[in-house]
């Protein structure tokens, strides 16, 4: 494996331990949520670097498709958006 | 006059609705006593969450103590990548070596989690399905447990579904779910061949499906799809799994005895049950999908 | 220490499963709990597929017909986490479908609220 590809490698773990403490720091639930779903597609991406496409095509179908879908609807359901909550 | 009934009679009239099994009462008031007992220790659990300063400082002192222990540990693992590693045991490379003879699939992620791993996977399917049950149980709208509010809210919903007023979805959807289905299906068929299978094609395929809800609305999607066809969907697909494998562990688990065809290689209808056993599995998981979606919005599929 | 660097993967997800855990403990929001327990969902299984890798083999997928162990990487780990991976999806299902109940019931998501609603309501 080349140096390049390394870096690149280095630079997408240091993502993923950024969005995780974003997620914890933020205040605002819809953004963590919207953190969480970039947190998963980096997550298919460092997957890809592992040489294992399959678990790729999954986590960026569930992790950042269906996951993030469940939690904006649960979102909705609690009020947690804005322009829901009536008044 | 249960006493002299055989279990057999018992157990007949009982699913005939005639008679108690197990005394329901007796078996309620030894779950309330168990509540208790339980409330009691969330009340301490309270307390000590009730004096904040001393949980955090406990929290964090205790996930440091093992992020460091662990990351002790990672210095003395294998290194990353090494082809001499312990890891890289002689398991995995029988599945490499035999593994397009023995079950025929060309990914070997595939032969293995649907041939070797089969009973595994079976497992799995049934944790979605029963997942799905347990929400159905959970989030089901009926007549008792719903607010006025809500049902106002339900209401307003569908006002705006039947608008024109998300025009850009609507048109998007159109253009845009068939291909995703299409994909997903093509995932799912070529399991055996290329990334995929029934797991991340299933999801794909639930996901074409969310989208085509979403924009058209659910009473639309009710004509072809509610909860009788959710159920009948899954319940047959973990049917026919289960009738496919146990055949093969019948014969010997190892298709001693009489071999399914797994024709050549790299074609389309080849390695044995693992294309069926792939479409069981994508249609078990795009069910679940789209049922946990139809049961977070509408709380009916 | 030069170890760490080259495990950046173990290191990594054991730094994010430590991140999740403490997610778990100390939000008050039910959640922001769950996201958190999906956080360590996920560095479990980066720890999982980091250890099968092998460099400069190839994805466990038949390539120019070679048929050898040197060829590919190990194929055991995929399929575990591949099958983790829907499980994590209908637990944190399963979860929100709780957070809901609760919600409908206490009408909050915090958690020292909803115990010591739960209190006052055992109380009466």
């Amino acid at each position: 494996m080349s140096d390049f590809s390394i870096m690149i490698q280095m630079i997408l773990v240091v993502f993923l331990i950024a969005s995780a403490i974003g997620v914890s720091v933020t205040r605002n639930l819809f953004m963590a949520v919207i953190v969480f779903m970039g947190y998963s597609s980096v997550m298919a991406i460092v997957w890809l670097f592992l040489e294992s496409p399959d678990l790729a095509i999954t986590e960026a179908a569930v992790g950042a498709g269906i996951d993030t879908v469940l939690f904006f609807l649960t979102l909705k359901k609690v009020h947690a958006l804005k322009g829901t909550r009536e008044g | 006059m249960s006493e002299n009934k055989s279990f057999w009679q018992r157990l007949k009239s009982w699913i005939d609705g005639e008679e108690i099994l197990i005394d329901a009462d007796k078996y309620i008031s030894t779950r309330e006593r168990k509540e208790r007992v339980s409330y009691e220790k969330a009340v301490s659990m309270e307390r000590l969450r009730s004096n904040s300063t001393l949980y955090r400082v406990l929290c964090v002192a205790i996930t440091v103590i093992f992020i460091a222990v662990m990351l002790r540990v990672v210095i003395d693992l294998p290194m990353f990548g090494d082809p001499n590693g312990v890891t890289v045991n002689e398991v995995g490379q029988r599945y490499l070596e035999q593994g397009i003879e023995e079950t025929g699939a060309i990914n070997f992620v595939a032969g293995m989690i649907l041939d070797y791993r089969a009973f595994d996977t079976f497992g799995e399917s049934n944790v979605l399905f029963m997942a799905v049950i347990a929400v159905l149980m959970l989030l089901q709208r009926d007549k008792k447990n719903t607010s006025a509010a809500e049902d106002q809210e339900m209401a307003e919903d569908e006002v705006f579904d039947s608008q024109d007023s998300k025009l850009i979805l609507k048109k998007g959807a159109k253009c845009l779910a068939p291909v995703v289905i299409l994909y997903g299906i093509y995932v799912v068929l070529n399991g055996h061949l290329s990334p995929g299978g029934g797991f991340s094609g299933g999801s794909i395929i639930g996901a074409g499906l969310i989208l085509y809800s979403a924009a058209n609305g659910q009473k639309k999607m009710q004509t072809f799809f509610t909860i009788k066809t959710l159920t009948r969907i899954s319940v047959a697909c973990l049917l026919t799994y289960c009738g496919c494998k146990s055949y093969s562990f019948f014969t010997g688990a190892n298709h001693v005895g009489w071999e399914i065809p797994k024709g050549t290689p790299g074609a389309i209808l080849s390695s044995g049950f693992i294309l069926p056993l792939n479409i069981c599995v994508g249609l078990v998981v795009a069910c679940t999908m789209y049922g946990f979606y139809a049961l977070f919005t509408k709380g009916e599929v | 220490m030069s170890h760490l660097l080259t495990n950046y993967y173990e290191a990594a997800s054991v730094i994010l499963f430590g991140i999740g855990f403490m997610n778990l403990l100390l939000q008050n929001n039910l959640i922001k709990k769950f996201i958190g327990l999906n956080i360590m969902d996920t560095a479990t299984y980066l720890f999982l597929a980091a250890k099968g890798y092998v460099f400069g083999r190839v994805a466990p997928i038949l390539t120019n017909g070679i048929i050898d162990k040197d060829y590919y990487i190990n194929p055991i780990p995929a399929g575990l986490v591949l099958t983790g991976i829907v499980v994590s999806v209908s637990v944190t299902a399963f979860s929100l479908a709780l957070v809901l109940r609760l919600y409908k019931h206490y009408n909050s998501l915090n958690m020292d609220e909803i115990l010591r609603m739960m209190r006052e309501e055992e109380g009466e």
